[in-house]
C-alpha cells in the first residue's frame, strides 16, 4: 500500500504510523460516555474508512479515505485542515 | 459412526467403502432455543459445550460459508498457556487441559502435538521479563522452565546463537505448549455438536438480529426469519458487523495478520520457536511444511491478505534468527481478519440487550482459546452468568478502566496491540 502525502507525494507505507479511525475528540474534559467511545469503540467499517496516519518524514498527520477490503486508497488530506 | 484403529484397517480392506458423511446438512428451522452466528473453532465449541454440559441441543449454529472457513482454519496452531495476567492467566490455563483431553472426549484426531514452546530472549532485561512470566504460569500450574544458552542450544542447535546483534542469551520452556491440527479442531467439534442433535446449517448469512422491548427475539439470514431466544454473537473479525444488526458499537477493530508455509520439508524443527527480538514464530506442520508468522500490519482491514513490509520483516527475522531457512522456498502466504481490542484480551459476556451475548477480541491468539471459549460461553448462556474461568472477559472494562488485561503493558489503546 502507498499513501499520497499532500506535501510529499506518493510514499511506501513503511513512511507512515497508523493511528486508528479519525474521530471528534469530545468537547467535554470530564470523562464520560462520550470518551469511552472516542478512545474504544468502533464503527469499524468493512469498506470506506477515514483513519488518522502520520506522515513520519515530513511530521503531517493526515485523514486518509480508503477502503478496508479492497486497500484501495482514495485521498489523504492534512488532519490540521480538517482532513480528506 | 465411531473412530478407531481398527476402523480405518476395516475400512482400509475394504475400499474405503464404509464412511458416511460427518454431518448432516440441515435446513434451519423457524425457531430455536439458541442460535449461534458464526461457524469457526469458538462458535463450534461453543454448540458443543451447550450440548454436553448444559443438555441443551435445540440448538443451530448458522454460518455464511462453510464450517472452519474463517480463521479456524487459516492459523497458525499454537497452542500455549503461557499468558501472564489474572484473567488472561486462569482463562488459558484451563483451555490447555481442555486441550488435552479433547481427542479422547470428541473421539477425533485433532492432532493435538505438546512438542514444546521455546520464547527466546536477547537481553537481560528480556531474561527478567520472562523469568517474571514463568513464575505467574507456574504459579498457575502450569509449566515452565528457564533456559540457558546451552540449553536452548540443545533443543535447537541450528539457531545463529552468535549473531552480532541479536545473540540469544536463552529461553522460556514451556513443555506442554505446541500445535494442532486448525481443520480437524473445527470439524471435531462439529461432528460432535451434530451427533448430540444441534444443527449446523451452513451458507447461512445473518443479516439482522431482531430485538423487542429491549430483548432478543431472532435473526434475519439470508435463508429466511428463524426465531430464537437466545442468540450469542461468535463472529470473530466480523463481530463489528453482526453487532451492528442489533445497533451495538463494539470497541474492536478488525486488523490483518499474515503467515506463510513453504514447502514440505523432511522433520527439521521440533519445537515452536519465537524471535524474541522481531516478530517471528515458526513449527513444522506434520506435512512438513515450515508454519510461520509474525505481526499485524497494523492497520484496520478486512482484505484477508496483508501488505510486503510485514512480509519482508517476517522473512528477515526468520533469517537473522535461522539462516538455514533461506534454502526454503515460501509456498503461500495469506492473511486473516483479526478482531483486536484495545487491551489485547477478549470479550465474553452479555450485552445490553436480554437474551443477546457476545464472544469477540480474541486478537491473534483465538485458536488455542477455542475449547476454553466454547465452555465459558455456553456457561454464560444457559446460566446467564459467566464461568469463573471467564469471569474477567468484561465488555465494560474499557469504559470502567476495571480489569484491563494489557498483557503487552502497552496501554489500553486500539493501535497498539
Ligand atoms: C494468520 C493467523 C495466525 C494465527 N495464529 C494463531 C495461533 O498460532 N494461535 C492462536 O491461538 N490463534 C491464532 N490466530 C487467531 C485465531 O485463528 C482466531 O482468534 C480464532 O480462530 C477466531 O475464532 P473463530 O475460530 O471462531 O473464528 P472464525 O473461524 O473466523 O469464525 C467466525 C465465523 O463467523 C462467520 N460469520 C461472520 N459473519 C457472519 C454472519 N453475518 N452470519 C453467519 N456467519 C458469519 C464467519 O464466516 C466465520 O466462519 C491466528 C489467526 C491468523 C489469521
Ligand atoms: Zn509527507
Amino acid at each position: 500500500m502507498r499513501l499520497p502525502c499532500p506535501h510529499c507525494g506518493v510514499r511506501d507505507r513503511r513512511e507512515f504510523t497508523y493511528q486508528g479511525a479519525a474521530l471528534a475528540r469530545p468537547d467535554s474534559p470530564d470523562w464520560g460516555e462520550a470518551w469511552d467511545d472516542y478512545l474504544h469503540n468502533r464503527d469499524n467499517p468493512a469498506g470506506e474508512t477515514r483513519d488518522l496516519w502520520y506522515h513520519d518524514p515530513c511530521g503531517t498527520w493526515l485523514v486518509v479515505t480508503r477502503d478496508t477490503v479492497s486497500h484501495a486508497v482514495h485521498g489523504a488530506a492534512p488532519a490540521a485542515e480538517g482532513g480528506a | 459412526m465411531a473412530y478407531s484403529g481398527w476402523r480405518i484397517i476395516r475400512e482400509a480392506l475394504t475400499g474405503n467403502t464404509g464412511w458416511a458423511p460427518v454431518w448432516r446438512d440441515p435446513d434451519p428451522k423457524p425457531a430455536y432455543d439458541i442460535v449461534i452466528i458464526g461457524g469457526g473453532g469458538h462458535g463450534l465449541a461453543t454448540a458443543y459445550y451447550l450440548a454436553r454440559e448444559h443438555g441443551l441441543t435445540n440448538v443451530a449454529v448458522l454460518e455464511k460459508g462453510y464450517l472452519g472457513g474463517g480463521n479456524v482454519g487459516r492459523n497458525t496452531t499454537i497452542v500455549r498457556a503461557n499468558y501472564f495476567l489474572p484473567g488472561n492467566s486462569e482463562f488459558y490455563s484451563h483451555s490447555l487441559k481442555l486441550w488435552e483431553g479433547l481427542e479422547r472426549e470428541l473421539n477425533y484426531n485433532v492432532m493435538h502435538s505438546q512438542r514444546g514452546l521455546i520464547n527466546l530472549f536477547h537481553s537481560d532485561g528480556q531474561r527478567d521479563a520472562f523469568v517474571r512470566r514463568g513464575n505467574a504460569m507456574i504459579n498457575q500450574g502450569d509449566d515452565a522452565i528457564l533456559l540457558d544458552r546451552e540449553g536452548v542450544r540443545r533443543h535447537l542447535p541450528y539457531l545463529a546463537f552468535d549473531n552480532a546483534r541479536f545473540p540469544i542469551h536463552g529461553g522460556l520452556y514451556h513443555p506442554r505448549g505446541g500445535t494442532a491440527r486448525h481443520d480437524a479442531v473445527a470439524w471435531g467439534y462439529a461432528r460432535a455438536a451434530d451427533r448430540r442433535g444441534v444443527d449446523l446449517v451452513q451458507n447461512c448469512e445473518v443479516t439482522g438480529i431482531d430485538v423487542e422491548g429491549g430483548r432478543v427475539t431472532g435473526v434475519q439470514t439470508t435463508r429466511g426469519a428463524i426465531r430464537a431466544k437466545k442468540v450469542a454473537i461468535v463472529a470473530a473479525g466480523r463481530s463489528s458487523q453482526v453487532a451492528a444488526m442489533a445497533g451495538l458499537r463494539l470497541p474492536v477493530e478488525s486488523h490483518v495478520l499474515q503467515a506463510f508455509v513453504t514447502e514440505g520439508l523432511k522433520p527439521v524443527i521440533d519445537h515452536v520457536v519465537s524471535f524474541g527480538m522481531g516478530h517471528f514464530y515458526i513449527s513444522q506442520s506434520d506435512k512438513g511444511g515450515l508454519v510461520f508468522g509474525g505481526d499485524l500490519d497494523f492497520y484496520a482491514s478486512y482484505a484477508a491478505r496483508g501488505n510486503l513490509p510485514m512480509v519482508e520483516h517476517v522473512m528477515e527475522a526468520a533469517m537473522t534468527l535461522m539462516p538455514a531457512i533461506g534454502k526454503a522456498k515460501v509456498l503461500r502466504s495469506w492473511g486473516g481478519i483479526m478482531d483486536m481490542t484495545p487491551d489485547g484480551s477478549p470479550i465474553i459476556d452479555k450485552t445490553g440487550i436480554e437474551g443477546l451475548y457476545l464472544d469477540c477480541g480474541w486478537c491473534y491468539g483465538g485458536f488455542k482459546a477455542v475449547p476454553a471459549s466454547g465452555f465459558a460461553l455456553a456457561h454464560l448462556v444457559a446460566q446467564d452468568r459467566p464461568h469463573e474461568s471467564a469471569a474477567a472477559f468484561r465488555l465494560d472494562r474499557f469504559r470502567t478502566g476495571r480489569g484491563l488485561m494489557d498483557e503487552e503493558g502497552t496501554g489500553a489503546q486500539h493501535n497498539l496491540h
